[in-house]
């Protein structure tokens, strides 16, 4: 891999953190054959979570002495930094992940935690960035054309601090190139539709780029849901849906092999639901205000424990419509969510509108699942 | 007998070989206080890599294993050094944050457990006994 002169000198900097940051990029590029490093615009850290990486994580970050050089974002930690006592968490665990989320921030990452950086930073098509959350990773190449491979919490930082990336995989055009087109013949009428499709096919279609083709008109945002599933059942990175996404059209695809998806699979989840949770990914201004409506429709309290999900930002953007929502007993919590919170654990089955969350729940904090779309899962609320 | 390598993690190390033909997982294949294998599954079940030179094909499995090796290398359950055919992103980013030297790139058909052997991955190569 070649590296500049002023890269040659990272690697030989007084400064540990910058060091080992290079170190880390070179070896990555190495493993990966990459060609130099370039300029990305953000990062993205994922693994945060005290529940995953521990006493050894947390004293790593700590350790950390250096400044990002760009714009760096941070996944959601195991709570909400204010009602982590609400949501049944301890103070011990609190006071780790606070340390960690700390320790980032020191190192000048943005506050928000958040699994939907998309929400925040304006980019184009073609721009560069090093996300690791995977549902961030697909929405940011598939939906956004910006190019990103799949890193490691740990390669994000590295790169948050160098401010580049290895140029292998995703970054390079000819790897953006489809593998299999997906003939979607059923009709597909919600996000909570495509949700089910990526739940179905997701494994399939593990590490290719599928072309999706819709044979309704479907709503563009609905993709972020199809996107983060693909991603929990089969490591999906990226995707194209014709006429919707922004590549679709640079590519030759008359060779491919064709799936034909005739009906959406019905997929039978039954228990009985003590925990509604929706934001996963994280809910939008637009997502929020639309469970918002479904309750003041209801206009009284729900019977069940009803948690959403968003992050701290969108909160602060949209806090007369949570304060709406929370009149009607449901919490609406922040830099969490129900996937990466242990407080999951403390419920038997959780109704959710997510692939994503209908594919860890389970595996993650050992929970039973219900699916339903937002409209379901408020109506479930009621029973 | 020198066997050039390609360095990932820099470092140097002499010791004792360990070696496993399949692929490894930090996460879930060891016990980080210990050292001691429990994967059953592993042709090195039952056996510490602590204290030795760790030599296997690849990394497989979650990015927490990065996380594991550190916990280990402050347990002082890691392993001196680790040599792989082609390492992966997760043991590469674990060695160098737990300063444990690494390389790639070895051919691990010459390389049997018990052996004594050098780890320079500053320079890039490992070195095994002449008689061989």
């Amino acid at each position: 891999m070649y590296l500049s002169k002023e890269e040659e000198k990272l690697l030989e900097s007084d400064n540990e953190t910058i060091r080992k940051a290079m170190e880390i990029l070179v070896a990555i590029g190495k493993i990966f054959d990459a060609d130099r490093l370039i300029p990305v615009k953000s990062v993205q850290i994922s693994g945060i979570s005290y529940k995953n990486i521990g006493d050894a994580g947390l004293e790593w970050f700590e350790s950390l002495n250096a400044k990002f050089v760009i714009k760096a974002m941070i996944n959601p930690a195991g709570m909400d930094v204010i009602r982590w006592k609400e949501m049944g968490i301890d103070e011990g665990f609190y006071r780790k992940q606070m340390r960690i989320i700390n320790a980032l921030i020191r190192l000048g990452a943005d506050k928000t935690l958040t699994c939907t950086p998309y929400y925040f930073d304006s980019l184009k098509k073609g721009d560069h960035v090093a996300w690791a959350e995977s549902n961030a990773i697909v929405y940011a190449n598939s939906i956004l054309g910006v190019r990103t491979n799949r890193e490691s919490g740990i390669s994000a930082l590295a790169s948050g601090i160098i401010g580049k990336t290895p140029n292998y995989g995703l970054h390079v055009k000819k790897n953006r190139s489809p593998t299999v087109i997906v003939d979607v013949k059923a009709e597909i009428n919600s996000s909570a539709d495509l949700a089910m499709l990526g739940y179905s096919v997701g494994e399939k279609l593990s590490n290719s780029i599928p072309y999706f083709i819709f044979r309704n008109s479907i709503e563009r945002e609905w993709l972020k849901d199809l996107g983060a599933v693909l991603a929990a059942k089969g490591n999906t990175a990226l995707f194209h849906a014709e006429g919707l996404t922004p590549e679709y059209g640079d590519f030759e695809i008359d060779s491919l092999e064709r799936e034909v998806i005739d009906e959406l699979e019905e997929i039978e989840f039954d228990c009985e639901p003590d925990l509604i949770a929706i934001g996963c990914p994280h809910l939008s201004s637009s997502e929020l205000r639309q469970i918002a409506d479904l309750l003041f429709r209801n206009d009284k309290k729900v019977r069940k424990d009803v948690w959403l999900f968003t992050s701290r930002r969108v909160l602060e953007e949209n806090e007369d419509v949570a304060r709406k929502i929370e009149s009607y007993g449901v919490k609406v919590f922040a830099d969490t969510c129900m996937v990466v919170s242990p407080a999951t654990e403390n419920y038997e089955c959780v109704m959710v509108n997510s692939g994503k969350a209908l594919t860890y729940l389970p595996k993650h904090a050992g929970v039973m699942v219900k699916f339903g779309d937002i409209k379901e899962c408020i109506k479930e609320a009621y029973r | 007998m020198r066997i050039p390598c390609r360095t990932i993690s820099k470092g140097y190390a002499e010791g004792e070989l360990i070696v496993s033909r399949k692929n490894f997982s930090f996460l879930g294949d060891v016990d980080p206080e210990s050292g001691l294998v429990k994967a059953k599954d592993s042709d090195i079940y039952g056996k510490n890599i602590s204290g030795k030179i760790f030599a296997f094909p690849t990394g497989r499995g979650s990015t927490v294993g990065t996380y594991v090796l550190l916990r280990m290398k402050k347990a002082g359950s890691a392993p001196l050094a680790i040599i792989n055919e082609k390492t992966e992103a997760i043991i590469a980013v674990g060695a160098i944050i737990s300063d444990i030297p690494l390389v790639d790139g070895a051919d691990l058909s010459k390389l049997k457990t018990g052996m004594k052997v050098v780890v320079n991955a500053t320079e890039g190569y490992i070195e095994i006994p002449d008689w061989l």
